[in-house]
């Protein structure tokens, strides 16, 4: 039982990083319509830029992280205005094979500087683990949960009361309207980016710190495909709680693997057999608004 | 995609037969059985390893055209195209060596397989388009794969299985030299089939449901049928590429089959030019040379100051990788219609060389 409880903490854990890194996907997908295949690859591009700055130059935490931020701030615009901008208006098939073509470069490019292997975190708490309601709990987790709900917090707080996010906002329900408004689309767009790169390069940080700095940081990327369409693909609640539902449902899958069936992957596997399920269901998700069509 | 409705000048045809030949002149049609000819000697002069590279656009080409039609004519998007390669490769080691079916007959039925796989995959495609469809495949891509390491009475499981090499009539085509004739064969028979499939009502109404969906179900063309179907189609040309594969490597391994591979596919044909059955075959010779073409640049600047700051030697496979993201980026943001395209463009130079304008 204490495992089954046990998997379940891990799952909302995990959970609410899908729901951070799903939130960040579901911004850049709202502002400007592409769906961001590279988003895994901005989670392993902040943590291997903080794990640099934190071993090669041996900054301490608290510089090195907002440096991290500040650069995944500006990759974010940079790669807006020169990959992104000249595919506004094409097919939805280039923008998806750019976003594509991103992800692969990226993954490439940062084997290619940091190696293949996993490498750990320096050690950034005093203690590995604390106690919490009679639980051993990693420190590093508790971290990474009340990361995922201030960044939460924040999405709410910024797309109600802020200037920008209501403009951002206006920009994704509709983009002519926003236009006459006096709204910079451009800077809506490229704002996106920037925003959705750097809570990724948190929740890469995060997953670094608890599992070490890899390649398979990316796969958070395509995990969180099951999270959106669960959720609903242009709704930013609907990330979070499809978040958390796969982080669950996958911990859940492990056990029921483990104790049972004995299939082995399932761990990995079982969200994509969510995902279809959903396409044939509810293809719009528990959020998401319905495309309707008539002919 | 190419706007082929633009009617040159110069266009004499008076009827619709001579408007939908296979090729458009009598001079491009013996060009193209030249090409074959000059092909077919080829064994004769070139070393194994060029016969090899030539060997691996016969297999690809095939599955890169069967991802074209879905793609590139029916504008349905798919990620796990390789996945249906590999089942391909899978299914007809399995029919041969389980089954004990001949291969010259394994390779076909597993073309059925495979089709029946993608028809189940491609369900959701007769309800999702677009985006979903491409995370649905996506989805589909890492089902297939984990099958494959799962299934140990399918697949041989980690360690792989063995297929035999192709016999017909007791002879085997077991080197380099004999399976260059069969994907030769194999290739020439797939792009007929696919160019006449273009001819007919179906490839037409396959075209029509991308040009403008709703237009084309308005008139009268059943969108759900034409959608699964086009899945159905792309898998059968996935499987059988996937088997060739399977029967000139003689062994398939379970970890060939990666998402990388798939988007490679899709590289090919985006190289090659969407919904162009020529710009396939150009774009899947572009893939596999740029390897090559990335291992001659490592040659040529080894032992400079460049080779030595980035280690080229030992990164040889991460600078593969990049390359084949970075030509899809630079082919999307610069030559969105492929190398068919540009193919054209030059023709077009040539035919009206000294007045160009």
């Amino acid at each position: 039982m204490t495992l089954l409880f046990q998997l379940l903490v891990n799952g909302l854990i995990v959970g609410a990083l899908y729901g951070v890194v799903a939130m960040s996907f579901v911004l850049i997908y709202k502002a400007s319509r592409i769906v961001n295949f590279a988003q895994g690859e901005f989670l392993l591009i902040g943590a291997w830029t903080c794990w640099w700055l934190l071993t090669s130059w041996q900054l301490p935490f608290w510089i090195g992280f907002p440096i991290t931020l500040a650069f995944m701030l500006a990759f974010g615009v940079i790669l807006q205005i020169v990959v992104l901008r000249p595919m506004i208006g094409e097919p939805i098939i280039s923008v998806i094979m750019v976003t594509i073509g991103l992800s692969i470069v990226f993954q490439a490019a940062m084997k290619w500087m940091f190696g293949v292997f996993a490498k750990p975190f320096p050690p950034i708490f005093a203690s590995p683990t604390m106690n919490l309601f009679g639980l051993e709990v990693q420190t590093v987790y508790v971290m990474s949960l009340v990361i995922s709900i201030l960044i939460m917090a924040g999405f709410g707080w910024f797309f109600k009361y802020s200037r920008v996010g209501l403009a951002m906002r206006a920009t994704a329900f509709d983009q002519q309207v926003a236009q006459s408004l006096g709204i910079s689309v451009r800077h809506m767009f490229a704002m996106s980016w920037a925003i959705s790169a750097m809570v990724s390069a948190v929740a890469g940080v995060t997953v670094g710190v608890v599992n070490g700095v890899s390649s398979a940081l990316s796969f958070f990327g395509i995990k969180v495909f099951p999270a959106v369409i669960l959720g609903g693909l242009d709704s930013v609640i609907g990330a979070v709680v499809g978040g958390l539902i796969v982080g669950v449902l996958e911990n859940m899958a492990h056990y029921l693997d483990s104790q049972w069936l004995n299939w082995g992957n399932m761990y990995e596997i079982a969200p994509f057999y969510v995902l279809i399920a959903i396409l044939m269901i509810k293809p719009y998700g528990l959020f998401g608004t319905k495309d309707i069509e008539r002919v | 995609m190419a706007s082929v409705s633009i009617i040159p000048s110069g266009d004499y045809k008076t009827s619709y037969g001579s408007d939908t030949t296979i090729f458009p002149t009598r001079t491009s049609r013996n060009f193209a059985i030249l090409g074959v000819i000059l092909l077919l000697a080829c064994p004769a002069f070139m070393d194994r390893y060029w016969l090899s590279l030539l060997i691996q656009i016969g297999y690809l080409g095939i599955a890169a055209l069967g991802l074209n039609i879905l793609v590139g004519f029916t504008g349905q998007i798919s990620i796990g195209h390789s996945a249906f390669f590999g089942f391909g490769a899978f299914a007809s080691a399995w029919a041969s060596n389980s089954l004990g079916v001949p291969v010259a007959l394994a390779i076909p039925l597993a073309g059925v397989m495979t089709t029946l796989v993608g028809l189940l995959f491609g369900m959701p495609a007769a309800r999702l388009k677009g985006l979903y469809l491409a995370i649905a495949t996506l989805a589909a891509q890492y089902i297939l794969q984990d099958f494959f390491a799962r299934a140990d009475w399918f697949t041989g499981g980690t360690a792989g299985t063995i297929a035999e090499p192709l016999t017909i009539f007791g002879f085997a085509f077991d080197t380099d030299e004999r399976f260059f004739y069969v994907a030769l064969v194999a290739l020439v028979v797939m792009y007929i089939l696919a160019t006449n499939l273009m001819r007919t009502r179906d490839g037409r109404a396959l075209v029509a449901v991308r040009d403008h969906y709703l237009s084309a179900e308005i008139m009268g063309i059943n969108l759900t049928k034409y959608r699964t179907m086009s899945f159905g189609i792309s898998a059968f040309y996935a499987g059988i590429g996937g088997a060739l594969y399977a029967h000139y490597l003689q062994f398939v391994s379970v970890e060939g089959f990666t998402i990388l591979f798939s988007i490679q596919f899709l590289g090919m044909i985006i190289i090659g030019g969407l919904g162009s059955i020529m710009g396939t075959l150009m774009g899947t010779a572009f893939m596999v040379f740029l390897p090559e073409a990335m291992q001659a640049l490592t040659k040529l600047v080894s032992g400079t100051a460049l080779d030595t700051a980035l280690n080229l030697k030992d990164n040889i496979a991460f600078l593969r990788e990049m390359s084949i993201g970075l030509v899809i980026i630079l082919f999307l943001v610069f030559e969105p219609d492929g190398l068919a395209h540009r193919w054209k463009q030059i023709k077009a130079y040539w035919k009206l060389y000294p007045f160009s304008h």
